[in-house]
C-alpha cells in the first residue's frame, strides 16, 4: 500500500471516517466516538450541497453511537438529537420523524407525541413541499398514538363499566382521540403502500363505532387496488373482518382465493382447506385438494400434522366415494417426480415414526394412497406401527391393502 | 532630530518621522528612505511598510480595526515562524538579518515597497498589470553585502506622494470584500504572477534562509516541523493582533487547508532566489550538514544500518562527484545546475549502496543473511555481522507501528481553530452558530471517547527513529559489521555481490512528464520497495520521488557502462 504524505482537508476528513466507520463494525463505540470528534469540524465546511453530507454523515452516525454506547442516556440522545434538527432545514422532518422512532422503542410514548405534534407544526418558507411525504408520515404516526391513546381509555371505560362506574371525561377524552385518528389514518392509508398497522387499527375504531360499511370498504381498497403493492396480509385482514361479521362462505372463499394464489403456504390455508372441504360445491371441494397439495409443497410444513390430516382425510374421503379420482391425478401428477424424494424418503419414515407417531400415521396414509403398499414409506410405518400393536395401524394397513389398485390408477 | 539635511523637493529642513520611523518633510510630506538608526531590528507588527505621513485618515477605524495590507500579513507570519525557527536551535540571524532581507528584497521586487513605482500607481492602472513602468529609476541593485547589512538607510530610493491619495481609493473599493486593504487586488492583480505571495511560499522563503546559513535542517525536517505543529503555519492567523481583522477574501490567501508539499515548496524557492536576483549562496562543503556525506551518516543511523555502510556512501558521492561544493551550492538562476534536494539526494545514495552491496532482488540479500546469521551462530568473537533478515525485521516493526500512529494522527488531524473565519458579515452569524454546534458535539461525544488522553505534540526532533546500543535485546544495528557482504580483493575489499539491476534503463525527460522514472510497487523487488518505504516515510515524500533520484545515480554511476553497450547488468565499477 502506498502511503500519501500529502493531505487536506478533504481527505484527512474521508480517512477519519473510515476510521470512524471501522470501529462501528467492530462494535468499539468509544474508539468510534473519539474519531467522530475529530470528524466534527468537516460541518463547518457543509455550506456546500454534498451527495452526502457532513451533517447527515453525523446525524446516523452520532445516533448509532448514542444508542449502542454503555454511558448514552436518551437525555443525551435527545439533546443531540436537537442539534440535529437544526443543522439542517432540508432534512428536520426526517430526524423529527427519526427521533420518534427512538423515542417509542424506549417505550417513552408521551414525549414521541410531543415530538411528533411539534414537528406537525413546523413550516419553514418552502420546504414544507419538498418535505412532503415526512409530514405526511408524521401525521400518519400521530394518528396512531391517538389510537393508542383512544384504546387505552377504550379499555379504562371498559373495566369503570365493569366495576359500575361511569367516567364522562374519560368517555368524551376517548372519542377525542378517535376523531383524531380517525382523520390522519384515513389520509395516510389513502396512498398506495404498505400500510397494515395503520389500516388495521382503522378498522378497529371503525368497527367499535359501528361503522362496518366504511371498514369493509377500506378493506376491500386496501386488498383489491392495483395501485397498492401485493399484500398478502391485506387479503387476511379482509377475511378476518368478513369472518367476524358472518359474511357469505362466497365473499370468504373468494378473499382467501386470493391469499392462496399469492402466499400458497400461508397458514390460513389450512382453515381455507377444512372449509373447502366440506362444501357441497364440487368445485369448492376440489380447489381445497389443489389448496391443500400447495400447502404440502413448502418445506415449513413438511411435519404439521394438521397439514397431513386434513390432506389424508380428503384423499380417503375421495377414495371411498371412487369419485373424482382424476383430481388426484391432476394434482400428483407434477408431484409424483419429487414428493416421494421429499416427503417419503425411507429416512424420514424412520425419523417421523421414531418422533411423531401421529405424524407418521398421516402420512403413511397419503403414501398408500399415491404410491402403493410396497413403497418404502408405508412399508416401514405400517410394519412398525403394527409390531406396536396400535390399533389405527392395523386399520390403516387394512385400508391400504384393500385401495391398492388406487395408485396405479393415480399415477398412472 | 539629528538630520539636517535639506528636503530634496522643497529644500526645507523640516523633518518628522513616521510610523515606519522614516523621516518626512512636514512642509510637503517628502518621505525618504533615511530612517533612525535601529538598533532592534525587528518589524513591529502594525508598522506599515509604506505610512507615508502621519495625516493619514482612518488609521483606526472606529470598531477598533486598522488598515492593513496583506504583505504585512505575510510580514507578521515570516516573523513568527522565524522565532519558531530561533526556538528550535536556529541560530538568531537567520531573524534578524537574512530572512527579513529576502523579504525586503522581494516587497521591492514586486513593486509593494522600497521603490519609485508603488502599489498605488499599479492601483490606477488595474486592468493591465504590468507595472514596470519606471525603468530608467530604478535603483542601483544594491550587493549582496549590503543586502546582508543592518542599516537599513538606502538614499536612492522615495516613495511617491501620491501613494496617499490611492490609498483611500483602494480602501474604498476593497474594504467590502476583505479585511485587508488589498485582499481583492491582491488576488486579481497577481494571478498570473507566478510568484505571488502564498502560505507555502512563506516556507520557500524560510528553507531559502536556512539554505544561506546552511542550517542543519533539510527541507524534509522543516516541513515535517510544520505539520507537527513546531512551526506556525497552520492557523498562524491566529496570532495576528486583534486590530487586523481576516475575513472574506483574506481567507482565500491566509487559511490553510492542505499540508505543505515539498516539491512545491522547493520549486518556489529556487524560482524565488532567481526572481530576486540572489547571488551564489554560501558554500556548501563537507564540514555542513547537508553535505552528502554528513546526511548520510545522520540517515544511516536513524535507518539502524550499520556504520560501517558510511564509508561506501562516501565512495559513491565521490565517485560520482556530488559531494563537490559547485555541484551543492545553490547558484540562483543557473538552468544548468540540477536542483539539489539534499536530504533526497542521501536517501537515495544509501539505497544504490545497499543494493551494491546486498543486490536487494529478494533472493540474494537472503542468501547473504543466512550465510550472516550462520556465522554468528557459531562464532561469538569479534561482533556480529550484519544479518538482513534481523534488521529487516525489526525496522519493518517500527515502521508499521510508526507508519499506523502516522495514519491515525492524519485521520484526527484538526484544520480549525478557535479564531472564526467568515467571508462576510452576512454568514458571520450562520458560521458561528454553526461553530458552536461543533464545540458542543465535540464536547458531548469527546466524553464518550472514554478516558482518551489528549494527544500531545510530540517534542521537535530531529530524528523519528532512534537506536540505541545498550539495548541488549540486539535491535541496533550500527556496530554490526559488514565482513558477511564483503570479501578481499587484491587487498581490497570489495562486494561479494558481483551483479547489479539498474531501475531503469533510460531517464525520461523531466520536462516531458516531471519525472525522470516511474515508480509502480509492482514492478520492482518488495526488499527494494521497503528500503524506499522507510526512506519515504522519514522524509514524508512520495516514494517515486526518492526512486528517481536513486535512477539519476545509478545512472551517474554507471555512465561509462551505459554509454559503452547496450546490454548493461553486470560488473561494478567501484
Amino acid at each position: 500500500s502506498s502511503h500519501e504524505y500529502k493531505l487536506n482537508f478533504k481527505k484527512s476528513k474521508e480517512m477519519c471516517l473510515s476510521y470512524i466507520q471501522d470501529a462501528m463494525l467492530q462494535k468499539q463505540w468509544k474508539k468510534a466516538a473519539e474519531f467522530l470528534t475529530f470528524y466534527m469540524e468537516s460541518l463547518e465546511k457543509d455550506f456546500a450541497r454534498e451527495y452526502l453530507s457532513p451533517s447527515e454523515v453525523i446525524w446516523r452516525i452520532g445516533t448509532e453511537i448514542l444508542c449502542h454506547h454503555s454511558h448514552s442516556s436518551m437525555k443525551e440522545f435527545n439533546s443531540f438529537t436537537e442539534q440535529m434538527k437544526s443543522l439542517g432545514v432540508k432534512r428536520y422532518l426526517k430526524v423529527c420523524l427519526e427521533h420518534t422512532f427512538h423515542l417509542l422503542c424506549d417505550g417513552l410514548i408521551d414525549e414521541a407525541y410531543q415530538n411528533l405534534s411539534l414537528s406537525e407544526s413546523w413550516r419553514s418558507g418552502d420546504q414544507t413541499v419538498i418535505q412532503d411525504k415526512e409530514m405526511k408520515l408524521i401525521k400518519a404516526y400521530r394518528g396512531l398514538l391517538d389510537y393508542y391513546n383512544w384504546s387505552k381509555q377504550k379499555n379504562i371505560l371498559l373495566e369503570h363499566g365493569q366495576d359500575g362506574f361511569e367516567d364522562l371525561s374519560v368517555e368524551q377524552e376517548m372519542h377525542s382521540c378517535f376523531r383524531k385518528a380517525a382523520v390522519n389514518l384515513k389520509e395516510i392509508i389513502k396512498i398506495p403502500g404498505v400500510w397494515d398497522l395503520f389500516v388495521k387499527c382503522y378498522v378497529d375504531l371503525l368497527e367499535f363505532y359501528g361503522d362496518h360499511n366504511e371498514a369493509r370498504q377500506v378493506l376491500n381498497e386496501y386488498a383489491y387496488n392495483s395501485k397498492f403493492p401485493t399484500n398478502p396480509n391485506a387479503h387476511v385482514y379482509l377475511y378476518q373482518f368478513l369472518k367476524r361479521h358472518g359474511e357469505s362462505k362466497k365473499s370468504l372463499v373468494s378473499a382467501l382465493k386470493i391469499l392462496h394464489d399469492v402466499v400458497p403456504s400461508h397458514e390460513l390455508m389450512i382453515d381455507f382447506n377444512i372449509m373447502l372441504q366440506k362444501s357441497k360445491k364440487r368445485k369448492r371441494r376440489r380447489l381445497g385438494l389443489e389448496v391443500i397439495f400447495a400447502v404440502l409443497d413448502y418445506a415449513g410444513w413438511k411435519e404439521n400434522v394438521k397439514a397431513w390430516s386434513c390432506l389424508a382425510r380428503q384423499l380417503k374421503q375421495i377414495v371411498i366415494s371412487e369419485k373424482h379420482l382424476d383430481w388426484i391425478k391432476q394434482e400428483w401428477n407434477s408431484r409424483k417426480d419429487w414428493w416421494p424424494a421429499f416427503h417419503f424418503s425411507r429416512y424420514s419414515a424412520k425419523r417421523n415414526w421414531q418422533e411423531n407417531e401421529c405424524l407418521s400415521h398421516e402420512k403413511a396414509l397419503v403414501a398408500g394412497i399415491l404410491l402403493g403398499k410396497d413403497c418404502k414409506y408405508f412399508k416401514y410405518v405400517s410394519h412398525q406401527g403394527c409390531k406396536a400393536q396400535v390399533k389405527r395401524f392395523r386399520i390403516l394397513k387394512k385400508f391400504v391393502n384393500k385401495h391398492n389398485p388406487v395408485y396405479l390408477r393415480v399415477s398412472g | 532630530r539629528d538630520f539636517n539635511e535639506r528636503c530634496a523637493q522643497c529644500s526645507e529642513v523640516n523633518w518628522g518621522l513616521t510610523d515606519g520611523g522614516r523621516f518626512y518633510c512636514r512642509s510637503c510630506h517628502n518621505v525618504t528612505e533615511r530612517t533612525t538608526e535601529v538598533v532592534n531590528t525587528d518589524f513591529v507588527c502594525n508598522s506599515r511598510i509604506h505610512t507615508i505621513c502621519k495625516g493619514l485618515k482612518n488609521q483606526e477605524k472606529t470598531d477598533g480595526s486598522c488598515e492593513w495590507y496583506v504583505c504585512e500579513g505575510f510580514q507578521l507570519i515570516l516573523k513568527k515562524q522565524a522565532e519558531a525557527l530561533e526556538a528550535l536551535g536556529v541560530c538568531p540571524q537567520m531573524k534578524d538579518e537574512v530572512l527579513c532581507n529576502f523579504w525586503r528584497r522581494y516587497l521591492q521586487k514586486t513593486k509593494q515597497a522600497y521603490c519609485n513605482t508603488s502599489a498605488g500607481e499599479t492601483v490606477k492602472a488595474l486592468p493591465v498589470c504590468d507595472s514596470s513602468t519606471d525603468v530608467d529609476s530604478e535603483p542601483e541593485r544594491p550587493s549582496p553585502l549590503q543586502l546582508l547589512s543592518l542599516s537599513e538607510s538606502d538614499g536612492n530610493l522615495q516613495t511617491d506622494s501620491s501613494f496617499a491619495s490611492s490609498i483611500s481609493k483602494v480602501s474604498e473599493s476593497t474594504s467590502v470584500c476583505s479585511g485587508s486593504v488589498d485582499g481583492s487586488l491582491y488576488l486579481m492583480k497577481n494571478r498570473k504572477e507566478k510568484l505571488r505571495m502564498t502560505m507555502p511560499m512563506t516556507l520557500s522563503f524560510c528553507y531559502m534562509a536556512l539554505l544561506w546559513l546552511r542550517e542543519p535542517m533539510t527541507l524534509s525536517d522543516l516541513l515535517r516541523f510544520v505539520v507537527e505543529g513546531h512551526i506556525p503555519y497552520l492557523n498562524v492567523f491566529q496570532d495576528f493582533p486583534e486590530k487586523m481583522k481576516l475575513y472574506g477574501l483574506d481567507l482565500k490567501i491566509f487559511r490553510v487547508e492542505s499540508w505543505p508539499v515539498y516539491e512545491e515548496v522547493h520549486k518556489k524557492m529556487l524560482e524565488l532566489a532567481a526572481f530576486l536576483d540572489l547571488p551564489r549562496f554560501p558554500d556548501i562543503t563537507d564540514s555542513c550538514f547537508l553535505h552528502p556525506d554528513m546526511l548520510c551518516m545522520k540517515y544511516l543511523m536513524e535507518a539502524n544500518l550499520p556504520d560501517e555502510l558510511h564509508n561506501w556512501t562516501c565512495r559513491v558521492v565521490k565517485k560520482i562527484r556530488i559531494g563537490e561544493v559547485d555541484f551543492l551550492t545553490l547558484v540562483p538562476g543557473n538552468k544548468s545546475t540540477r536542483n539539489v534536494k539534499y536530504d533526497v539526494l542521501a536517501a537515495a545514495v544509501i539505497v544504490v549502496v545497499l543494493k551494491l552491496l546486498f543486490l536487494l532482488d529478494d533472493h540474494y540479500e537472503w542468501l547473504l543473511s543466512d550465510f550472516a546469521e550462520g556465522r554468528n551462530k557459531n562464532n561469538k568473537e569479534g561482533g556480529p555481522y550484519f544479518e538482513f533478515e534481523k534488521w529487516y525485521k525489526v525496522i519493518k516493526c517500527s515502521l508499521d507501528r510508526k507508519q499506523k500512529k502516522l495514519d491515525e494522527e492524519r485521520a484526527k488531524y484538526l484544520w480549525r481553530c478557535e479564531k472564526v473565519l467568515f467571508y462576510s458579515d452576512k454568514m458571520k452569524s450562520k458560521v458561528l452558530k454553526r461553530r458552536q454546534t461543533v464545540v458542543n458535539l465535540q464536547n458531548q461525544f469527546g466524553k464518550l471517547s472514554g478516558s482518551v488522553l489528549p494527544a500531545e505534540k510530540p517534542n521537535p526532533s530531529s530524528f523519528q527513529l532512534s537506536w540505541s546500543e545498550e539495548n541488549t535485546d540486539g535491535s541496533c544495528f550500527h556496530g554490526h559489521s559488514l565482513k558477511g557482504v564483503l570479501q578481499e580483493k587484491r587487498g581490497l575489499l570489495t562486494a561479494k555481490n558481483p551483479d547489479y539491476w539498474l531501475c531503469t534503463v533510460k531517464l525520461c525527460n523531466e520536462k516531458t512528464c516531471g519525472h525522470r522514472a516511474h515508480y509502480r510497487e509492482v514492478d520492482f523487488p518488495q526488499s527494494y520497495h521497503f528500503v524506499i518505504r522507510l526512506f519515504s516515510f522519514l522524509l514524508r515524500i512520495q516514494p517515486s520521488y526518492i526512486h528517481d533520484e536513486v535512477c539519476v545515480i545509478e545512472h551517474k554511476l554507471f555512465n561509462k557502462k551505459l554509454c559503452k553497450k547496450p546490454k548493461y547488468s553486470t560488473g561494478l565499477g567501484k
